[in-house]
């Protein structure tokens, strides 16, 4: 380690810290809407990782469109395209609910399997309709490049987007969880389904929204990723088993216990990325997230429930 | 009181600071009947649910036949001789009422005496006699999820029976039952308390008078009397709490 | 005699389902499809030795595991080990800049055959490895589950975590395992080239053998008062419990049975089709695995090994012809599985198939007698 300074060794340590955070913004993006799903309604959406593929899509050709027909909206047309791309994986995660969801809902295992099903079948349809090759949006001017703070820190803009976009997404959701009047209906649905029909609440399509709100979630991480990322037909499954680890590991019905968790995750990968191929990186989080949850199988923060 | 076969001394348990039990004692002989009433929330089911292991105490202890139950696992329970029946019917819809009893015979409970285990004549026969007691003997072949709501408590209580427990905990065996069926489960109740202790949970004084040896009453957690039917009845502080004017 | 009758065999109604099996097995298949087709289906019978334990940790015991490529992929990879070993003596090997030790170990600078290894010289240890190893990987996740009543959905999502582990360990670990490519090259199990047409038939026949083996077994487990108890289970654990059985070692007792049923199939694989590699340990052929035993019927063994048949031979078939199509056939074929035929073929085969059988049989064996007069008017 000859010529490093104290400064060089910070700014490493400081790249290293934000290749963590901003790990923990990708995990906690994908694990919210999850944690919306499989939390709140115990339904287990193996497809999650193919809404956000839509959301990535969706951002594609909004990039391709704007930049063939409407070279004007270069720079602008990134934020239309987030909002695009939650209407459309919201749209598509209520006719989902629709179909095939609402009929499995006492059966959570073959809820896992038919969302698999469902999986197999959105990633052809990806492949027929984009091609097998990965694709990548072309990103406005304000997210290229990086902010300098110091010298030998760069800290690259889109990570630095994805962060922000993570905290207004959270925020957001929080707000409307526990603030909204929707918020209370989808909790009281949750706690007692039957109270909740009886006082008039139509908890139906309170589980119709509250699924295809995940699903829009998911959209919105997906756009987010062209950031980071290229996108090909397969891209959702790649972080499938990562994100449902991250909502089990904090604790399945507490949305704090997701933040935690993907946290704590990400960390504990790149970290260990330092010291070792990002494989046996992957491979010891993995391992130590199971053995986790084998001593303590409720997760981080387990929210007490009277029997 | 002679050598009590339980013996419950200080038995607390808390749910994030409410105590559904709080610091109880109670005592049961063997061969007696003792309902335990209250009004709701008093910690009834809770008691029961301590003493087969369903829920963990806080603190204190239960004793039955000397063994301390607080820290064994559920099925070890069972095979010491605790059978415990509740509030809702718990019984294998899908089974027929013979294979619910045969399931209860308590014979080849590990897994390679279940893989092993052969329907002897001893095991026939005893399903036979517990079918009879609890009315059941012609319906024996039939899928229980057939049965009426008051068929399937006797089902469960012969399920129990099967087992010969010495000590037999009964949630509230007579709700959903007509007269003519609280009658026959009466004498039923009667009968099988002859060589064990049996502890019911109800709600119906008709029923309670007809089959209790002693009462508890339990409020918020605590006993608040004890003794016969008529000492109970008559105890101001029952009828101010729960048995009303 | 009559445990043999009414356990193993399953009585009148078993025996005739065998029947119909092994002639298709032992006579039907053989005779109709050239040596390269029968190998594709003794591949494809491999596969169903997972569905088979399936059934008995699914089917009967609700247990959904979305791993069990990792017991099929540690059989397989235990035989495929003393096979290549074999492959790779001194003098086949002499070109390598370390001979005596298989290629990719060569590929990767090893200089010496690694300690883990060693043990695979022998075959019997192989045969016993390849029942053990799986046995003990099941026993550790079913023990460190079910003993906290960890279940259900759960259970599913960190045996796929188990898989994704398994797969990247034996991708990353390439001077061990053979890395991404797997291990390849196999010729000869004690001196007996697997790779001629003989030996193709043989191991056709074995691995049938060994199939309706472990039906058998699986028979036996079931139909006594275990399959009686795992039903129960499924209905009302609690129940199970508080009648004095501990219910988490009949679940670990199904799920270990089931991961070296799984293992055997892996090895029968490795043999027939001449390698093994981390492609059918992960997580898409484990759940392509479940939905061979959704498709034959969860809860029917023989169906199983139908429902391995039909999807493996759809999958050969459209994948040629449209592949395309085919995923988006696969996609609605586990949705409509599950939604609308959760008993899968042999469902169907209960409700329609057998009152249509019996229907032609009665018609049959009335065949040229004399019409019935028309029933009185009165």
């Amino acid at each position: 380690m000859d010529g490093m300074s104290l400064s060089d060794i910070g700014g490493i340590l400081a790249m290293q810290g934000f290749n963590g955070l901003s790990l923990f913004c990708v995990l906690l993006l994908m694990a919210l809407g999850l944690a919306i799903i499989f939390g709140q309604m115990g339904v287990i959406n193996m497809a999650h990782g193919e809404f956000m593929t839509i959301g990535a899509y969706t951002t594609f050709l909004s990039s391709h469109v704007a930049s063939n027909y409407f070279p004007a909206l270069a720079s602008s047309y990134f934020l239309l395209a987030i909002v695009a791309s939650f209407i459309i994986a919201f749209g598509l995660g209520y006719l989902v609910e629709y179909l095939m969801i609402r009929h499995l809902y006492r059966r959570p295992l073959d809820t896992l399997l038919a969302t698999w099903g469902l999986s197999l079948g959105m990633q052809q349809a990806f492949r027929s309709t984009f091609g097998a090759k990965e694709v990548s949006a072309t990103l406005p001017d304000w997210l290229m490049g990086s902010w300098q703070p110091t010298a030998g820190v760069d800290i690259p803009l889109n990570g630095l987007f994805v962060m922000a976009l993570t905290i207004v997404l959270t925020g957001g959701i929080l707000l409307l969880l526990f603030r909204s009047d929707f918020g209370l209906q989808v909790r009281a649905t949750v706690q007692n389904r039957t109270m909740a029909n009886a006082v008039g609440i139509n908890t139906k399509l309170v589980d119709r929204i509250t699924f295809a709100l995940g699903c829009g979630i998911a959209g919105i991480a997906g756009a987010a990723f062209t950031t980071i990322g290229s996108t090909g037909p397969t891209s959702g499954s790649l972080y499938i088993v990562d994100t449902f680890l991250v909502v089990v590991f904090g604790g399945a019905q507490s949305l704090l216990g997701t933040v935690a968790s993907a946290f704590g995750i990400a960390q504990a990968q790149s970290i260990s990325e330092f010291f070792m191929t990002s494989s046996m990186a992957k491979v010891l989080t993995l391992a130590a997230v199971i053995l986790i949850l084998l001593i303590r199988p409720e997760g981080l923060l387990r929210v007490k429930v009277r029997r | 009181m002679a050598n009590p076969v339980l013996a419950i001394e200080d038995l607390t348990v808390s749910f994030d600071g409410f105590k559904a039990v709080d610091a109880l004692n109670l005592y049961v002989e063997a061969n007696e009947l003792r309902v335990v009433i209250g009004p709701n929330g008093a910690g009834k089911t809770t008691l029961l649910d301590l003493i087969c292991g369903r829920t963990r105490a806080t603190a204190g202890t239960i004793k039955f036949k000397n063994r301390e139950l607080t820290r064994m696992a559920e099925h070890q329970i069972v095979r010491a001789g605790v059978g415990r029946k509740f509030q809702t019917p718990s019984i294998y819809e899908n089974l027929t009422v013979f294979q619910n009893l045969e399931l209860s015979f308590p014979r080849g409970r590990g897994v390679f005496g279940c893989v092993a285990f052969k329907l002897t004549p001893d095991v026939e026969n005893r399903v036979h006699e517990i079918a009879k007691m609890i009315f059941l003997e012609d319906r024996l072949g039939d899928q229980a999820d057939l049965l009426s709501h008051g068929q399937k408590q006797w089902l469960e209580i012969g399920m129990l029976l099967m087992q010969d427990p010495e000590l037999l905990m009964l949630d509230e065996p007579v709700a959903g039952m007509s007269v003519a069926e609280r009658k026959q489960t009466a004498d039923l109740l009667n009968k099988i308390s002859d060589n064990r202790a049996v502890i019911v949970i109800e709600h119906d004084m008709e029923f309670v008078k007809n089959i209790a040896h002693r009462v508890t009453v339990l409020h918020q957690g605590k006993i608040l009397a004890e003794g016969s039917m008529d000492k109970v009845q008559a105890d101001p502080r029952v009828i101010e709490v729960y048995l009303g004017h | 005699m009559k445990l043999m009758y009414e356990r193993i065999l399953g009585g009148k109604q078993g025996m005739m389902g065998l029947v119909v099996l092994c002639a298709l097995l032992f006579v039907v298949l053989p005779l109709t499809f050239d040596l390269f087709r029968l190998n594709l289906i003794g591949k494809y019978l491999s596969y169903a030795f997972v569905a088979v334990g399936l059934v008995l940790c699914w089917g009967y015991g609700g247990i959904l595991s979305l791993g069990q490529g990792v017991f099929f992929g540690l059989g397989g990879y235990c035989m495929a080990m003393f096979l290549k070993l074999e492959a790779s003596d001194p003098e086949s090997t002499k070109i390598q800049s370390t001979p005596g030790i298989p290629d990719f170990m060569d590929w990767n600078q090893l200089t010496a055959l690694p300690k883990f290894w060693e043990p695979f010289h022998s075959f019997t240890f192989t045969m016993f490895a390849m029942l053990a190893v799986p046995a003990l990987v099941a026993f550790i996740l079913a023990v460190a589950m079910f003993k906290r009543r960890v279940g259900g959905v759960y259970f599913a999502i960190i045996t796929q975590a188990v898989a994704a582990i398994l797969t990247i360990l034996i991708i990353g670990q390439q001077g061990l395992t053979g890395g991404v490519n797997g291990m390849t090259d196999l010729k000869t199990l004690h001196g007996w080239d697997i790779r001629t047409d003989s030996a193709k038939y043989i191991l056709y026949f074995v691995n049938c053998v060994l199939l309706v083996g472990a039906i058998l077994v699986s028979r036996y487990i079931l139909s006594g008062k275990l399959g009686l108890l795992l039903l129960a289970m499924r209905d009302k654990e609690e129940r199970v419990r508080f009648s004095g059985y501990d219910v988490s070692n009949f679940k670990i007792f199904v799920f270990v049975n089931a991961a070296m049923i799984s293992a055997i199939g892996g090895a029968m694989f490795v043999l027939q089709v001449g390698f093994m590699s981390p492609s059918l340990v992960g997580i898409i052929p484990s759940i392509e695995m479940v939905i061979f035993a959704a498709v034959g019927g969860r809860m029917s063994l023989i169906g199983a090994v139908y429902g391995t048949l039909l999807v493996n031979f759809g999958k050969t078939y459209f994948s040629e012809s449209f592949p395309q199509l085919w995923l988006f056939l696969m996609s609605a074929l586990f949705i409509s599985v599950v939604m609308f035929f959760p008993n899968g073929l042999a469902g169907l085969y209960e409700k329609y198939g057998k009152a249509w059988i019996e229907k032609r049989i009665g018609a049959w064996r009335n065949r040229g007698a004399a019409p019935r007069p028309a029933p009185q008017q009165t």
